[in-house]
């Protein structure tokens, strides 16, 4: 495991509103300007092929007799999408959600979840220099810009979120944190913190995102998810489904919230994609998860900022083209980027689709990628924040050729 | 110095209330009996190779195959737990009470972090336990070459650093199969166990101490093997001096290890994270440069050392500068309110989980699951961040109650907890409470108490 930089801490410090009382929103606000960036990482490898599916695609059901029994939910004379998404189907219709197919990060052939997910979050090349792979893409960004302060991205969830770690400063935040104390306790408390502003802020600034959360009857039941749970193993207990989905809700509620205000950048993960086995009903969760985060951020975002908003989902590979011999797939390469947000083009699967036949797929086994999922972030912080081509390829994704422009962003 | 400050600079703070004379956080020599007993790596050997035996009968596909894997997945989670509890209990006062014993957990802690290994997969979750009862805890007073040996042999360090996959590219097995070298433990070996960044050594030492380290590998059976078929042929320099030829063997690398064990440079930056993680965040560089000396003076006497630590003057005179890493205030908080280590053997399995485990977790410090090779961080500011903080406030004012039959009255706690430094604006706060829970939380959420 490559060693990820730790660096929040006297950084994430600046996101106190009391540390910082002269910065006015109107200063803030102008400089990354109103777009929304909201990037979560699918932990598990999740098999874009049976997300959205090629129907149209002659080799797709060849090669998957189980997993292709049902046409999922059409959209388009090509492509359907899996039938535990009618949510997102509807939003494709609109054109508030798309997809591109055949994508992938330049990690190849290790098919390891960790690494992969390394590469995924770091944005370099497998044989870049070592302090770059232990930098996230998005904390690169955010050393680019101007102005950018702790306030400016948060990582949503228990999680590290190596894609945001880095020398910028960023907040980090889980609702299931919060922090409910007495009236008599708080004002103890910071009595006894007054003295000591490392204590005194972090104090302020946690009393404040857990009140902002207050009232909430979700959160006041709210499960703390297990931290010590497998590591890449879904959720499983028969209870945990509807708690999953509320726990969903308060994420997205929080990341609303906060990208409402001052926050341009949220990060998050879902986790449970590594379906090997019996993919028909595993898949059904983690996509309902998926789905349900979307349509509850757009729901508490509202319109006018929703329209302002890229979502992008992203995962460190695809799965075997081919499903295996206990009706799921294994690693592979190629697979889905998922888009929405009313800031992006959607309602169409973007990119170059490279077929199915034996002969177009990658290593003889996984669907060829020939979209660099790097190169769809790129092009989404482009249109939305208006950096040159120079700033993405040199500083952000340093030794990425950008390529055609999809005109994804509105 | 306190005797308060020296018991929570040195320990895990005053157990119920008494303290100790600061002069008796000195360490002994050898490895004391461990009344608790060690778990070994044939163990955790044994857990790796029964969950991957059982991913693959899973992975063929059916319904008793699936529920084997559940059920071993779950018994590993269930030692794991296991082994928290004892690793908690020991550090709370079960392994050897009294300020040396104390002392000796803290650098049992110390070198666990230095020497990171974390598990990457479900099935190797219990290969970090057996690392720190193996190949840490034996060796934290004895010569510093030694515990290098033990770490970096080790298999958990093998595994976590990927030299499990590295191959010598000119090598038999090289040759035959898509494998090369990984440069992992090279690079963290000068890095972050010995040398440090910036000492001096190059981008070829890495390569050439990479080649070097070719052959070592673990097996299912014996742990570390040294496979001759995996070893690079020819002789290595680094750090301009020759190691190996042919055939390559295990000793040319325990001879490297000896030499990296014996460089000043070693000294220096061993000594200056030392005197990081007990004294401040930005020492005085001269106590880092007097414990350099004592282990130049002792060839890397790791009793010595830690002993010229405490009794440094300067060490004595700094002021409680450093914040409680999670594991050092939960035991702390135990002790505080009266539980010993048997108490802590008695708690249920589900209340170690979710009062110890679990709670660590989410004050940023993963039971023995490091974020990195460099381990946890070592700032103040990386450990209260609101998020985190939150946490630690949370346990305070909520899971003393659950741990202990009868809260103790606020204003005596608070004395008990924090000496002298309770008189002051945390005893009135404990005073001025509502609750019992909520005084006794107030003295576990302060600075005073979160800070050494």
């Amino acid at each position: 495991m490559d060693r990820r930089a730790f660096l929040r801490s006297t950084l994430a410090l600046g996101c106190s509103a009391a540390a910082m009382p002269v910065l006015t929103h109107a200063t803030f606000a102008a400089v990354p300007g109103e777009g929304r960036l909201i990037v979560v990482i699918l932990r598990g490898g999740m098999d874009g092929l049976d997300v959205v599916r090629p129907a149209g695609d002659p080799g797709w059901r060849a090669l998957r007799p189980r997993l292709a029994a049902d046409d999922g939910l059409p959209v388009g004379n090509m492509w359907a999408l899996h039938p535990a998404l009618p949510g997102l189907a509807d939003l494709w219709r609109k054109g508030e959600a798309g997809a591109f197919h055949a994508a992938s990060t330049p990690y190849r052939d290790q098919r390891s979840h960790f690494d992969g997910q390394d590469l995924l979050e770091a944005g370099t090349a497998q044989d870049a220099p070592l302090a770059l792979r232990r930098e996230g893409w998005l904390n690169r960004m955010l050393q680019a810009v101007p102005g950018a302060r702790g306030e400016t991205a948060f990582a949503i969830g228990r999680e590290a979120m190596p894609i945001l770690s880095g020398k910028a400063a960023f907040s980090a935040w889980t609702p299931d944190a919060a922090l409910r104390l007495g009236a008599q306790a708080q004002r103890l408390l910071e009595a006894i913190y007054h003295d000591d502003p490392l204590f005194r802020e972090a104090a302020a600034d946690a009393l404040s995102l857990s009140q902002e959360r207050e009232g909430d009857p979700d959160e006041a039941m709210a499960m703390v998810a297990d931290p010590d749970a497998p590591m890449m193993a879904p959720v499983a207990s028969p209870a945990a489904p509807e708690r999953a989905l509320a726990e969903i809700d308060r994420f997205a509620a929080f990341a609303a919230d906060r990208l409402r205000g001052e926050t341009r950048i949220a990060a998050l993960s879902l986790s449970g994609w590594d379906t090997h086995v019996a993919q028909a009903s595993a898949i059904v969760r983690p996509l309902a998860r998926l789905e349900r985060l979307i349509l509850r951020l757009r729901a508490d975002l509202g319109p006018a900022i929703w329209g302002r908003t890229a979502l992008l989902a992203m995962t460190e590979f695809g799965r075997t083209a081919r499903e295996n011999g206990s009706g799921g797939t294994d690693h592979g390469t190629g697979g889905v980027v998922l888009t929405a947000g009313g800031a992006l083009r959607g309602g169409t699967v973007h990119g170059p689709w490279p077929g199915l036949a034996e002969r177009d797929l990658y290593a003889g086994r996984d669907l060829m990628p020939l979209t660099d999922v790097r190169a769809i972030a790129g092009w989404t912080m482009r249109g939305l924040y208006g950096f040159d081509r120079a700033l993405v390829e040199g500083a952000i994704f340093p030794g990425l050729d950008l390529g055609a422009d999809p005109r994804l962003v509105l | 110095m306190t005797p308060e400050i020296a018991a929570a600079r040195f320990g895990f703070g005053p157990m119920a209330g008494r303290v100790h004379d600061p002069q008796g956080y000195r360490v002994t020599p050898g490895d004391p009996a461990d009344p608790l007993g060690r778990y070994t790596t044939a163990a955790a050997l044994a857990q790796v190779d029964a969950l991957a035996a059982a991913r693959r009968a899973r992975n063929r596909g059916n319904a008793a195959a699936e529920a084997e894997f559940e059920r071993i997945r779950a018994a590993i989670q269930r030692d794991f737990r296991d082994r928290a509890q004892v690793m908690i209990a020991r550090a709370v006062d079960a392994a050897q009470p009294g300020p040396a014993g104390d002392f000796r957990e803290r650098l049992v802690w110390f070198w666990t972090d230095h020497f990171a290994v974390a598990a990457r997969r479900p099935r190797e979750r219990m290969l970090p336990v057996a690392f720190a009862d193996e190949a840490i805890r034996p060796h934290v007073t004895g010569p510093f070459a030694r515990l290098l040996r033990a770490a970096i042999l080790h298999p958990a360090m093998l595994t976590y650093l990927d030299q499990t996959v590295s191959v010598g590219p000119g090598s038999r097995q090289g040759q035959r199969r898509e494998a090369g070298l990984n440069e992992n433990l090279a690079r963290e070996l000068l890095e972050l166990h010995t040398l440090g960044a910036g000492s001096g050594y190059t981008q070829d030492d890495v390569r050439q101490l990479a080649e070097l380290l070719t052959g070592l590998t673990t097996d299912r059976e014996r742990g570390t093997i040294f496979d001759p078929r995996r070893a690079e042929p020819g002789a290595e320099t680094v750090l301009g001096r020759r190691y190996g030829g042919d055939p390559a063997r295990l000793e040319d690398i325990e001879a490297l290890l000896d030499d990296l064990a014996a460089d000043p440079r070693t000294a220096r930056h061993i000594a200056a994270k030392l005197a990081r993680h007990f004294v401040a965040d930005d020492p005085d560089p001269a106590i880092a440069g007097r414990l350099a000396a004592v282990w130049a003076d002792t060839r890397g006497d790791l009793a010595a050392v830690a002993n010229a630590l405490a009794a440094d003057p300067a060490v004595a005179a700094a002021p409680p500068a450093k914040v409680r890493r999670p594991l050092e205030l939960i035991v702390a908080a135990l002790r505080a309110l009266g539980l010993d280590g048997a108490a802590v053997m008695a708690l249920p399995g589900a209340a170690v989980q979710r009062r110890l485990v679990r709670a660590l977790a989410g004050m940023g410090q993963p039971f023995l699951a490091p974020p990195g090779p460099n381990g946890f961080p070592e700032a103040a500011a990386a450990w209260i961040t609101p998020q985190r903080l939150a946490a630690r406030i949370d346990w305070a004012m909520t899971e003393p109650a659950e741990l202990v039959r009868d809260l103790p009255d606020p204003r005596d706690f608070a004395l008990a907890a924090l000496g002298q430094a309770a008189l002051g604006v945390v005893a009135a706060a404990a005073a001025g409470a509502e609750t019992r829970a909520e005084g006794v939380g107030l003295v576990l959420a302060s600075p005073a108490f979160n800070r050494r």
